[in-house]
């Protein structure tokens, strides 16, 4: 498998605050990575970094082998990487269709986007398979603004979805909603990923991570301590030590 | 079907209004209604901006006065003749204004919210100060652009045709920019416009583009003023007033609508006109329209168009829910379906 993700010793300080540092991490094609750790240990500023949200202090992204480091989001995604927030964003005074259409066809120029209707009849219909792959056809014409949480991380990922991303970026995909949806959003990564899809998630629910991933990254301090497979991390003693901890206190970051 | 009436009600209205100058000559009349159609496309390039993007500009007098000088100075330097060809010069000097609006937006465009408002007002005051003290402005003489000896009774018809035709580019225009891609992707930068990035949509040239097609609208408005009025001076042209005055107009009619900034211009410039000829003061209008608003603000703080959309929706609950006593058996499901149905429409239609 080759590495189609790779951050090489990125460093980021907010002010005094070190949120990382010289952290690194590759990303196989076609696995599930999954990464955690405590709150304040740097994922999500890592993920801000890797899609261009946020500049790194020092250190290099590649992507495809390509060096994306400095890249601008917009670029980034064009590129095939696309992500999801931890808190969710979506567009909630648009319709669930147009939140979808958004994101369609961003190989065009973005002049031709004057001159042309907000969906072509293919996309318009691939918009609609995706909201039924994640359930939320009936919705399409309602506005965004009133879905629920759960609903809205599945609109989140549906619309991230319609430009066929290489590798899609998770914050928290199972946090905050009801198990019945957890199991719901869990079987559709493991759906995307037979396709070809290339996941990484950030997530407190060790079971979430620990049954979905195929290797686990945990983050302390702004460094990616250790790395491997669901197992070995399970059993890691700096592992326990920075996050797991004991039985309880791993129930409470769930 | 309710923007089918919408578009009914419309054309009927547009209709009305390019036989104004055949059923009601009256030369006071068809001059408010100049200075209305002027503030109907005006509004509506305001809102095609600032409506779509949520970027709230109060510097688009910035694009009126320098449409205003760009007929006048070219006119002037032209030696152009006083007759009907200067009309020509409209598109041109929307063109300048469309141009003025590329450095003013690589400046302003790139802050956000109120910082952005703070700017555009800066800019302007820039501009209105270049005004003052330019030569080829005339400075605080101002200028007099080549004035047509047409007959007093139809004098003003050229100018309303001119305007009407203006109107009517700029709705059809942000009209097909509401159902294009382009469109979308300036109501996704209002609704999140760093999501918006991290899904592909090139920001800053999205918001660029509808900055300069706003400034292209509005510069061809202050045109046909600087012609119509026979006479540009810096604190009309670049009139700060102005920038408030389309922003109010379109917040009364519906912000983010087609049909908001339309209404609004029609219902408040007539009223702005007749009160400054009535009472010949110039001002009058800004108390009434300091207390509209307020009234506004407090009752329908989205505007009219989205407010009587919310109205007719509760009548027709309200109707639904009489039925349900009648027919108890039944009610359940046409209050459920009318609620479930009928909310999302509020503000995505173009009603």
């Amino acid at each position: 498998m080759t590495e189609l993700l790779v951050v090489d010793g990125v460093s980021k300080a907010f002010g005094g605050v070190q949120a990382l540092s010289g952290c690194s991490l590759t990303l196989s094609e076609g696995s599930i990575g999954g990464l955690i750790g405590p709150n304040g240990s740097g994922k999500t500023t890592l993920f801000n970094v890797i899609t261009g949200y946020v500049r790194a202090d020092s250190g290099q992204v590649s992507f495809k082998g390509k060096q994306v480091t400095g890249a601008k989001p917009d670029q980034i995604f064009g590129l095939g990487l696309g992500r999801t927030f931890q808190l969710t964003r979506i567009f909630s005074r648009l319709t669930v269709l147009e939140n979808m259409l958004v994101a369609t066809q961003q190989q065009e120029s973005w002049l031709r986007s004057v001159a042309r209707g907000s969906a072509s009849a293919a996309e318009h219909e691939r918009a609609m398979e995706l909201l039924a792959f994640v359930g939320l056809t009936r919705l399409a014409e309602s506005q965004a603004g009133i879905l629920s949480y759960g609903q809205r991380k599945l609109l989140e990922l549906a619309y991230v979805l319609i430009s066929d991303p290489a590798v899609i970026l998770l914050d928290e995909p199972a946090g905050g909603i009801n198990p019945t949806l957890i199991e719901e959003i869990r079987s559709r990564i493991i759906e995307l990923n037979k396709s070809g899809t290339t996941f990484l998630i950030v997530e407190h629910n060790m079971e979430f991570v620990m049954g979905l991933c195929d290797k686990v990254t945990v983050m302390d301090m702004g460094c990616a301590i250790v790395s491997g497979p669901p197992a070995e991390i399970r059993a890691d003693a700096r592992v326990l030590d920075a996050y797991l901890g004991s039985v309880e206190e791993a129930d409470d970051d769930a | 079907m309710v923007r089918r009436i919408g578009i009914g009600v419309w054309s009927v209205i547009f209709v009305l209004l390019a036989l104004v100058p055949v059923i009601e000559g009256n030369p006071t009349f068809t001059s408010i209604g100049v200075f209305t159609l002027i503030f109907m496309s005006s509004a509506s390039a305001w809102n095609g901006f600032s409506g779509y993007s949520g970027y709230i500009s109060l510097g688009n007098g910035v694009f009126y006065g320098t449409g205003a000088y760009a007929l006048t100075v070219i006119a002037l330097d032209a030696h152009m003749a006083p007759s009907g060809d200067i009309f020509w010069l409209v598109p041109l000097a929307g063109l300048i204004a469309a141009i003025i609006a590329v450095p003013f937006g690589f400046i302003a465009l790139r802050v956000r919210r109120h910082t952005f408002v703070v700017i555009t007002i800066a800019i302007f005051f820039v501009f209105q100060l270049l005004a003052y003290n330019f030569s080829f402005t005339g400075g605080s003489a101002g200028l007099l652009p080549p004035t047509p000896n047409w007959v007093g009774n139809t004098y003003n018809d050229p100018f309303y045709y001119v305007a009407f035709a203006v109107l009517v580019f700029t709705v059809l225009l942000f009209w097909g920019i509401r159902r294009s891609r382009f469109g979308l992707h300036l109501l996704a930068i209002r609704d999140d416009e760093d999501r918006a990035r991290g899904l592909g949509v090139k920001v800053l040239r999205i918001k660029m583009l509808g900055f300069v097609l706003s400034a292209f609208v509005t510069g061809m408005g202050g045109a046909i003023f600087a012609f119509f009025i026979g006479q540009v001076y810096p604190q009309y042209a670049f009139d700060p007033v102005f920038g408030i005055t389309v922003a109010l107009m379109t917040f009364f009619g519906g912000i983010g609508t087609i049909s908001g900034p339309l209404l609004g211009a029609l219902l408040l410039e007539p009223i702005e006109q007749y009160l400054t000829i009535q009472y010949s003061v110039g001002s009058l209008y800004l108390i009434i329209y300091g207390a509209l608003f307020l009234l506004v603000i407090l009752f329908m703080p989205r505007g009219l168009v989205p407010t009587i959309g919310d109205w007719r929706r509760f009548v027709r609950v309200h109707l639904a829910q009489r039925r349900e006593k009648v027919l108890p058996a039944k009610g359940d499901a046409v209050v459920g379906d009318d609620v479930a149905g009928d909310v999302p429409a509020v503000t995505t239609g173009m009603q």
